[in-house]
């Protein structure tokens, strides 16, 4: 096994073994019982003082609800707000301007749905003042009302529950203060010894050794490049993200980074288990997702280390993989094993740019987010996944002829139709939203906006497809990486996928929720001979059907016109 | 709505001081603590900043060992890849024009020997790094044009050569702005 491979092995190792005691933890947590952290009480209870809010009160699904929706448009105008007015803010040493209405409406909704797609760059598009208090901000609060949401699903499954599910506010705000913010300080410092920049001073300048003069972009980075990837956010500093050099110095800082992003997911398939009682539940759930991640990386290292096949021609040594938008210190394995984390998960950071990969590469990116809950975003993942859990109950107790009861609740039409709706949510605003672009590219190329539709597509032929199928999966996936090389910065792209956004995010929080919520209230039905049981490997399977046949193949026309049509042109 | 929507403004107000203030302003106080004082690293040649020890620079002279193809011409006050993807053709013809240049300045090298990261733009435009392999065949030309010997420079690219983390994960490479630095104070 090669250096770039073991590395590899060894970051998922470590995600592993860091997630399972973090899923015990966040478990504990929530269900109210000690844990070491218990001397950050008084700083809730002085947050909860001050904002007005009586933590102990029981709320209902749609309390809940409406508690998240609320405090979410708060967030969403404050940060269209702060960036249309940047320009004349404090903390904006390189004199950057205010960003455009339409670019201010696309970053506010992509950092407050935890989707993060960026339609401008970090060194000249946003102030240190937007960085940290809109950015990083959103960046902690939207994974914690992720995390709060699932947390009041877990509620709701439990065995002998009604309508009293917690509180919205004390799960939001444990969220930050006992799981996102400590985790957060400790990556931190790990970047920050590795090099990454944390004070606030501006741009510098120097003469290079050739006599050139070179202005260096920096800033307060590490905070906020930690919380990035916790919080499976994704919106980086810098315009290349994670490949940036500043933003991700060594191979230490890319290993922390990843075992970052991948940990709370996974930690939340364990937190379900132990948080329920129902482990082996857990156990298929986490099988049924990974299976599905190496379905989608083994492919995708294979490609990227092989090299691109019309280079290879050329004669050119390509031992290490391909290299076009990947950095040398990470190596095309640890790139394509990024790649796929990232897209799996809802991060959306990178450390390769995805337009320059193999397209059998793109193609597994553009399929992770499609599916977008093999591990999936902090809290929606899980959500998403739940979706799936309902449908496959559903139609395996119609194949073995057995009422289809989750949990001891029947599942019935009510729940079903949401289920339905949510599923089919995915595949229609990203299929709708490409349609709609295709045909302006072809018939409207010379519309005067900032970036003019016949120069929006950075390749020619599928790859160019790909590209736009690649923005409106990310933006409905809540994502955030790109094939960067669409012209995105402009009135079009800024408005479309920017409503994508917001109802991919906002629409499978209220579904799963609407439906435990439901569940919840119904009779309880104690374990009977005619259950169907949701703890085996063969319900795992099932599952795994469902998501292929609803999540992945409904694009397969689209992956077919794109990276697959790529895959096998390219000689 | 109006229920939660006080109590949302104040927890929005005390979150953005406790997350937006004091974390960042935490993680600032730490990295004073570090090596480059959480300004960023930099290195120095006869007394004068010469560059950031994470960032690479231009170097096209064939008396230093060049780093990769930028999209950003290493401009390090933006960042970026060239986001061509693998069957443009008019990217492929960027590739050849590359290796045409390389074998130019590099006679008697042959195509084989080029690694693909010297005539492929990397993902940021600032990649620090080649491949030990990127440093060795450009020895001779280096050697050439400095008329240094061959062995004296692959020794120099020998102890430039870092190797993967533990020597157990990761790629190992050359840091092209350090070797640059320890090329000219050779001559001395």
């Amino acid at each position: 096994m090669n250096t770039e491979i073991s590395g590899v092995v060894f970051t998922y190792l470590l995600t592993l073994a860091l997630a399972i005691p973090l899923g015990r933890y966040i478990a504990r947590v929530f269900k109210g019982e000690k844990t070491w952290l218990d001397f950050l009480a008084p700083l809730e209870r002085f947050i909860f003082r001050f904002s007005g809010i009586d933590a102990k009160k029981e709320m209902n699904w749609k309390q809940h609800l409406f508690a998240l929706l609320t405090i979410n448009s708060v967030w969403l105008i404050y940060a269209f707000v702060c960036l249309m007015a940047q320009g004349h803010l404090p903390l904006n040493p390189d004199a950057n301007p205010g960003q455009s209405a339409d670019t201010a409406f696309n970053t506010a909704i992509s950092f407050l749905v935890n989707c993060n797609l960026q339609h401008y760059s970090g060194e000249s598009g946003a102030t240190y003042f937007t960085q940290h208090f809109v950015f990083m901000f959103l960046h902690f609060v939207s994974a914690a009302t992720g995390i709060a949401a699932l947390i009041v699903v877990f509620r709701a499954m439990k065995d002998k529950v009604t309508d009293k599910l917690g509180n919205f506010w004390d799960y939001f705000v444990k969220t930050v203060t006992r799981v996102l913010l400590p985790i957060s300080f400790v990556i931190a410092v790990i970047l920050a010894f590795n090099g990454m920049t944390t004070s606030y001073a501006g741009k510098d300048t120097f003469i290079s050794m050739q006599g050139d003069t070179v202005h260096v972009s920096r800033g307060p980075v590490a905070a906020l490049v930690a919380i990035k990837h916790l919080g499976t956010n994704g919106g980086g500093w810098f315009g290349a993200n994670s490949a940036h050099p500043i933003e991700n110095p060594n191979y230490v800082t890319n290993t922390t980074e990843l075992v970052a992003q991948t940990l709370i997911p996974i930690a939340l398939v364990f937190a379900l288990g132990f948080y329920l009682n129902k482990k082996k539940f857990a156990y298929v759930i986490f099988g049924v997702m990974t299976i599905g991640m190496l379905l989608f990386l083994i492919p995708t290292m294979n490609a990227e280390l092989n090299g691109n096949p019309a280079i290879a021609k050329m004669g050119v040594s390509q031992t290490t993989g391909a290299m076009e938008g990947k950095e040398v210190r990470f190596g095309p394995a640890n790139s394509a094993y990024w790649s796929v984390i990232t897209t799996i998960i809802s991060t959306g950071s990178v450390n390769s740019m995805h337009d320059s990969a193999m397209p059998m590469s793109g193609n597994m990116m553009l399929l992770g987010m499609m599916v977008n809950c093999f591990y999936g975003g902090c809290g929606v993942g899980i959500l998403n996944f739940y979706i799936f859990i309902i449908i496959a109950v559903f139609i395996s107790g119609l194949m073995v002829g057995r009422t289809p009861e989750f949990f001891g609740r029947k599942i019935e039409a009510r729940e079903m139709k949401i289920a339905s709706l949510i599923a089919l949510l995915h595949p229609f605003i990203i299929l709708v939203g490409l349609a709609i672009s295709s045909y302006v590219v072809v018939n409207m190329a010379g519309a005067d906006w900032a970036v003019k539709p016949s120069s929006w597509l950075n390749n020619p032929g599928n790859h160019g497809f790909s590209e736009m199928l690649y923005e409106y999966t990310s933006s409905a996936a809540n994502n955030g990486s790109g094939f960067e090389g669409l012209g995105d910065g402009n009135i079009f792209w800024n408005v479309t996928t920017g409503i994508v956004m917001i109802l991919g995010r906002f629409l499978p929080i209220i579904g799963p929720l609407a439906i435990a919520g439901l569940l919840a209230n119904k009779k309880y039905i104690p374990e009977s001979a005619g259950t169907l049981k949701s703890d085996t490997s063969t319900f795992g399977v099932m599952i795994f059907a469902v998501i292929i046949i609803i999540a992945a193949l409904s694009f397969f026309p689209a992956l077919a016109l794109g990276p697959i049509a790529e895959h096998f042109s390219l000689k | 709505m109006k229920t939660y929507l006080l109590p949302s403004l104040k927890l929005t107000l005390i979150l953005i001081v406790i997350l937006a203030g004091i974390y960042p302003l935490a993680i600032a106080g730490v990295g004073k603590l570090t090596p480059g004082h959480g300004d960023g690293e930099t290195l120095s040649y006869k007394g004068r900043v010469v560059g950031y020890a994470l960032e690479g620079q231009k170097f096209t002279k064939d008396e230093y060992f060049w780093g990769r193809p930028s999209a950003v011409d290493y401009n390090a006050a933006g960042s970026g890849g060239s986001n061509k993807g693998p069957s443009n053709p008019d990217y492929l013809k960027d590739v050849e024009k590359r290796i045409e240049d390389f074998l130019k300045h590099n006679p008697g090298v042959t195509r084989a020997q080029i690694p693909a990261e010297l005539v492929t733009a990397s993902g940021s435009g600032l990649d620090p790094d080649i491949s030990a392999a990127g440093a060795q065949v450009q020895v001779a030309r280096v050697a050439k044009a400095r008329g240094l010997s061959a062995d004296q420079l692959t020794k120099l690219v020998n102890e430039h050569t870092e190797k993967p983390l533990l020597g157990l994960f990761g790629p190992s490479k050359v840091n092209v702005l350090k070797l640059n630095i320890a090329l000219e104070e050779l001559k001395k």
